[in-house]
């Protein structure tokens, strides 16, 4: 039987190797799709940075959430936001103004009925951190940390390989 | 650290009626800005590594080679 700590390092080992395999897939992905919208765009060369950046950074936050699976309520409300965020890009801006507000309505409802406590700042970095209670946020703030400091030597690693 | 700080959380939860009562609650609310600070660190270092990833994507031509190979020794 193996002990805790040898099944913890396992889970830990899984977790930066499942990551690792997701984003490296995504940034083909991406190489692939921006060749084909044409390799040099000269007169909106920062728009067009800007917009690889973002690209990069949701398919690094999508990939960690996915690789955690849904067992973690933070990587729950992650894919939850990435996946309305794919959605509106679809609609017209006029219709997820809309549907934005909605939303927000219904979250300020339940946040007055709960008393202000002293985690609000970690609530607001922690996905889906809005309703949890303390304990199950400082629980879901270790993980956090846990798989964004994996997900940031990852992204470190790649870069200094890419550059090899 | 982050055993402390949920363990340091509950401790001042627990005994209220303690004598150190404000020097708990206060390295508690201590421990709850370290962390906020340490996360966004890391929200930073997410930015600031997916620009790099970006430029390195954009410039090689053997990126797409450097990437399998990766993808193989992950």
């Amino acid at each position: 039987m193996a002990s805790k700590h040898t099944i913890a390092t396992r889970h830990a080992q899984g977790i930066r190797a499942r990551f690792a395999s997701r984003f490296l897939r995504s940034l083909l992905r991406l190489r692939r799709s921006g060749n084909r919208f044409g390799g040099s765009q000269s007169n909106d060369e920062g728009i067009g940075k800007r917009i690889r950046t973002d690209r990069i950074k949701i398919a690094a936050y999508a990939a960690m959430a996915r690789a955690v699976g849904p067992r973690r309520s933070w990587s729950r409300a992650l894919l939850f936001k990435l996946r309305n965020r794919a959605r509106i890009h679809g609609v017209s801006r006029k219709r997820c103004l809309v549907s934005e507000k909605k939303r927000v309505a219904r979250n300020k409802v339940v946040a007055i009925s709960r008393e202000p406590s002293r985690a609000d700042t970690l609530r607001k970095l922690v996905p889906g951190g809005d309703s949890m209670d303390t304990c199950v946020l400082l629980e879901e703030t270790a993980h956090y940390i846990k798989c964004l400091a994996t997900q940031v030597t990852v992204m470190q690693s790649i870069a200094d390989r890419l550059l090899l | 650290m982050i055993r402390s700080l949920i363990l340091l959380q509950s401790y001042s939860n627990f005994f209220p009626e303690t004598r150190n009562r404000r020097s708990e609650k206060v390295s508690a609310a201590k421990a709850l800005q370290e962390t906020c600070n340490y996360i966004k660190s890391l929200h930073r270092e997410v930015d600031d590594l997916s620009e790099r990833l970006s430029e390195l994507l954009e410039t090689t031509d053997t990126t797409q080679a450097a990437i399998i190979r990766n993808l193989l020794m992950q």
